[in-house]
């Protein structure tokens, strides 16, 4: 006779899962999970700026063991690191792109939302979860940037850190404060260097959040209707995990070509001048994922109402990250995905050039037409997100709205035979 | 029988009670010990004593010519030395205030009219204005000009155009010091600080 009893590995599971039932929650949320069956390749960002933490974390902890936050070493043992340490100029190239392409995968991510109306209920929560983990990830990476403590490290921490100087009153009080002397120095660099170690972190913290609020409802999907049974929805894996990992296949050709072919095309060459905090480069950029606040930053050149022109360029450049909180009740359209809001379906659009122009403005000098679209777009960015949003979704007539997912993918292409019926796991 | 007593204690003094008198003092007491343990935790991250202790520096001016620039480090940061020309020092006079973004006289801003002595930090956000050197651009003023979002400033370190809301500080006023941290020790050496 044949033993029917469950293997050694599959007891010890058991044992293990009847006290902490880890197993089954791995498999319940990433095996079974049920997934809207028709997740186009816009829905890959979000596994991939998962992956992207893991890698900036492991590559970050590999670069601490040799790099030393100090003003007077810092730019020297990041020299060492790319020219004495094995393998250092790897390490540190796949953690300089790294951050760009993390910003690459997580804007997309945000604009996917935006376009597929993800925010909307019951989603407020995950999207406000994830506009905190924009608004870390920016803090992560302003810091990170300050450490090879090159001319743009030094710059870019003085010109950030003096905005907070635009606060009447307490302003100058809490610049010292965040520098711990009077100018960005070695204090400011040890701070810094241990906020950049603990942040990401706390970002693998809110992540898990963030999953947890989207596994309650599930992930919203190219029609953004609701799943309305298992006809609609597929086992995460083998269906998604395959294509995830495709398409983190083909994310991580572009991001190889970056660290081999062109590791320094995202950067600035003045960061590889050692920090002068008694001369300023001519022209400051920040990085490029961080162009567009710096370019609405600088377009207020004038005082609104009482509040001088530095502070309102300060108040509005936070706030257009701010007002992304507010999106779930700005935008009135009980109707998910642009697919079927006509007219919302192409101002999207102008959101996204309005950005890219943003972007292009905050890297060129302010000065004749730089400084008049800045203002254009920044005047744009706001207009589109406090009126035309409410607006658009009062005055659009949505296109009638598929009754269900495998309706739709019955009658949308997909011929094959018993497309509306539940797909098992193969 | 105790309900009752109760009750009459409730109705002698209607919404308060012996539990509440002790839950808001005991509550404020324990805030205040909180904020007070806090306290040394945020205080660590102000300038220590060492860095505050890098705070003066003495200048030898007597090697500075007419119409020349000095720079000099103090405090981390650059402070402008200016031995201006007469008629750099008229140009500064001569300005009607009332037309300034921050309207400051130039005699509140020297101690004497031929030394400018200010700290070299743009007040929009922290970049060194060019100007110290011969060849650089000064702006129409003939002061400082700030390459980063183009404020420029005068011959007495006043903002005239661009971005920034207020003058180049003189040493030490940014830090809210009553007055001017620096002296003439003698005709021709100052203490910054
Ligand atoms: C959210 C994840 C992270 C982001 C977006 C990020 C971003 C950055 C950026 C933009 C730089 C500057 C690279 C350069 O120009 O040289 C940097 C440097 C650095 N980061 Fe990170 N980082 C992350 C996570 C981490 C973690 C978890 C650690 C350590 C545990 C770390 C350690 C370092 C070190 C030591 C440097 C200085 C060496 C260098 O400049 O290459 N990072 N980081
Ligand atoms: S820092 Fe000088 S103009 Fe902005």
């Amino acid at each position: 006779m044949a033993d029917t009893r469950p293997g050694a590995t599959a007891r010890i599971i058991r044992w293990i899962d009847y006290r902490l039932p880890f197993v089954q929650f791995l498999n319940h949320e990433l095996n079974e999970y049920p997934t809207p069956r028709n997740l186009s390749y816009w829905w890959n960002f979000g596994s991939l700026s998962g992956i992207m933490l893991v890698v900036m974390i492991v590559t970050g902890i590999m670069l601490a063991t040799q790099y030393t936050p100090s003003a007077d070493l810092a730019f020297d043992s990041v020299e060492r690191i790319m020219r004495d340490v094995n393998y250092g100029w790897l390490l540190r190239y796949l953690h300089m792109n790294g951050g760009s392409m993390f910003f690459a995968i997580v804007y997309i991510h945000l604009f996917r939302g935006l376009y597929y109306g993800s925010y909307k209920t019951p989603r407020e929560l995950l999207w406000i979860i994830g506009v905190i983990i924009l608004l870390l990830l920016v803090a992560t990476a302003f810091m990170g940037y300050v450490l090879p403590w090159g001319q743009m490290s030094y710059w870019a921490a003085t010109v950030i850190t003096n905005l907070f100087s635009a606060i009447p009153v307490i302003g100058p009080g809490i610049v010292t404060f965040l520098w711990g002397g009077f100018t960005v120095g070695d204090p400011t660099l040890h701070r810094f260097y241990a906020l950049h170690y603990l942040l990401p972190f706390v970002i693998v913290a809110i992540v898990l959040l963030h999953l947890v609020a989207l596994h309650r409802h599930g992930s919203n999907n190219p029609l953004g209707i609701d799943q309305k049974g298992p006809q609609d929805t597929i086992p995460f894996h083998p269906y998604y995990t395959i294509k995830d990992l495709f398409g983190l296949t083909v994310f991580l050709l572009i991001y190889a070509f970056f660290v081999f072919y062109a590791p320094n095309f995202l950067g600035e060459p003045d960061n590889y001048i050692p920090a002068n905090p008694m001369q300023t480069p001519n022209h400051i950029v920040p990085e490029w994922y961080l162009l567009p606040y710096y370019a609405i930053l600088r377009s207020i050149t004038f005082p609104i109402l009482f509040i001088s022109s530095k502070l309102a360029g300060v108040i509005l450049a936070f706030s257009s990250i701010f007002i992304l909180f507010f999106l779930p009740w700005l935008d009135t359209s009980p109707v998910r995905s642009a697919r079927f809001r006509p007219i919302y379906k192409r101002v999207f659009w102008l959101l996204v050039i309005d950005v890219i122009a943003l972007g292009w403005v905050g890297a060129n000098p302010p000065e004749g037409i730089v400084v008049t679209v800045g203002q254009i777009a920044t005047l744009y960015y706001f207009i589109h997100m406090l009126i035309l949003f409410p607006l658009i979704g009062k005055l659009e007539r949505p296109l009638p709205l598929p009754s269900s997912i495998s309706a739709a993918v019955q009658s949308g292409g997909a011929r094959l035979s018993g497309a509306g019926a539940p797909l098992a796991k193969p | 029988m105790a309900d009752v007593a109760q009750q009459n204690v409730h109705q002698a003094h209607p919404g308060e009670t012996r539990r509440d008198f002790l839950l808001l003092t005991a509550g404020a007491i324990g805030g205040v010990g909180v904020a007070a343990t806090i306290w040394p935790f945020i205080d660590t991250l102000n300038p220590a004593r060492d860095t505050l202790a890098e705070s003066t520096t003495e200048v030898d001016l007597a090697p500075v010519q007419v119409g020349q620039r000095l720079t000099v480090k103090w405090r981390g940061k650059p402070v402008f030395i200016a031995h201006r020309t007469p008629e750099e020092i008229k140009a500064a006079q001569d300005v009607d205030i009332s037309q300034l973004r921050d309207p400051q006289k130039d005699s509140e801003r020297v101690q004497k009219p031929e030394w400018l002595i200010i700290v070299g930090v743009c007040t929009h956000l922290g970049c060194i204005p060019l100007g110290q050197h011969t060849g650089d651009p000064r702006g129409q003023y003939g002061g400082w000009f700030c390459p980063c979002h183009g404020s420029v400033y005068d011959t007495s370190g006043r903002i005239r155009q661009g971005p920034a809301p207020l003058n180049l500080w003189l040493p030490g006023e940014a830090e809210l010091a009553s007055k001017a941290l620096y002296k003439f020790t003698s005709d021709t050496a100052i203490t910054i600080g």
